[in-house]
């Protein structure tokens, strides 16, 4: 008698955990858990950090199959903040971000495909719309982390890389050859519903 | 010589209207055009150093053209009454808008913080800071104020030619110091 209750308790553990683990999560904007920042080469001399501060999102994984991962992910662009009023006054305008006409850049993912060799790493394929124009992009994730945090909710956090080539994006405006490219940094911690 | 009186401007008062003017004019000149500089201009980044520091300078200039406004008696405006009011209206209107131009432009760089250095000289401290969209909003007040200033002063100058050439009063020849044509 007892042995069976064990077992049922344990099967209801395990169907409680596994359960527990398809599930979707809301990026932790609120309490900013949650980082979209960049870098670009200065004239090829050392690299400027930005960040943008507005933005939303939510995911979707499960950790036995998380080749099902999905990510949507909307970034207010007038957000982007470099610590330098004038430079953010330019990078909002014609030259760079035009917010006026395009206040949205959005991420959404098409595919995840887990590496082979590291379980906790993989790429996130996806649809990347700034500056009006919308690219595949292909993002390097990293899984960083999942658990109850001490407030009794459950968290589960990823960071996350990619190379964009502003020109693909019809910001042309001429920073020099070592700033053609620009880094997103992505650190995302999600929570879950 | 210095002072006004009630007949005529005194050279203070006329060194500060055509040092603004000046400044204003080419103030707006070098803004309009360090806009289309590039980042790899020589410029890109002089411009709006002279740019800051002569807008300082006008500032400056301003606040005490006003005080010395307030503390010299001025030659009554030439013309029929509408044209009177029209002056003082017009000039009014000049006086808001060199401060609005200029408080927004201060507001545009200053919105993070940073001090604006006047020619390396000393620096002008940040008051306000960190509003929504701080430098955006300014940047537009400063646009456009400062295109509403130009013109209206383009209007300011058209006036004065009216006076001298149509109305042949003595309104233009007094801001060159003197009281009688000729």
């Amino acid at each position: 008698m007892k042995k069976t209750l064990l077992a049922a308790a344990i099967a209801g553990t395990a169907m409680f955990s596994t359960s527990a683990l398809a599930a979707d999560y809301k990026i932790d904007t609120e309490g900013q858990h949650a980082f979209i920042e960049f870098k670009i080469n200065h004239l090829g001399y050392s690299w400027l950090y930005g960040r943008f501060n507005d933005f939303e999102g939510s995911f979707s994984y499960d950790e036995d199959a998380p080749e099902n991962a999905s990510v949507n992910v909307t970034i207010d662009t007038a957000s982007v903040d470099t610590n330098h009023a004038e430079r953010d006054k330019h990078l909002r305008g014609e030259d760079f971000l035009n917010v006026s006409k395009f206040p949205q850049a959005t991420f959404k993912s098409t595919k995840y495909v887990p590496d082979d060799d590291d379980e906790g790493e993989g790429t996130l394929y996806g649809d990347f719309t700034l500056n009006g124009v919308t690219k595949e992009i292909a993002i390097e994730v990293e899984h960083v982390g999942a658990g109850e945090d001490p407030w009794g909710g459950f968290r589960r956090g990823f960071s996350g890389e990619v190379d964009l080539t502003l020109a693909d994006y019809n910001i042309d405006y001429n920073l020099g050859p070592a700033a053609k490219e620009v880094e997103l940094e992505l650190s995302i911690e999600g929570v879950r519903q | 010589m210095f002072r006004n009186t009630s007949k005529r401007y005194g050279l203070v008062s006329i060194l500060i209207h055509w040092l603004s003017a000046l400044i204003v004019f080419g103030l707006f000149a070098l803004g309009w055009w360090m806009l289309t500089l590039t980042y790899y201009d020589q410029w890109y980044r002089l411009g709006p150093w002279w740019h800051k520091s002569f807008g300082t300078c006008l500032l400056i200039l301003t606040v005490l053209r006003v005080l010395w406004v307030m503390a010299n008696p001025k030659p009554a405006a030439l013309g029929n009454r509408i044209e009177v009011i029209g002056a003082k209206l017009g000039h009014a209107l000049l006086y808001l808008l060199l401060f609005t131009v200029m408080i927004s432009g201060y507001l545009i760089s200053t919105a993070d913080g940073s001090s604006i250095s006047v020619f390396d000289l000393f620096s002008v401290p940040a008051t306000l800071t960190d509003l929504p969209s701080q430098e955006d909003i300014a940047g537009e007040v400063h646009w456009y104020s400062a295109l509403a200033l130009v013109i209206l002063a383009g209007g300011h100058g058209l006036a004065a030619l009216k006076h001298h050439f149509i109305n042949q009063d003595t309104t233009l020849v007094r801001m060159f110091g003197k009281t009688e044509r000729k």
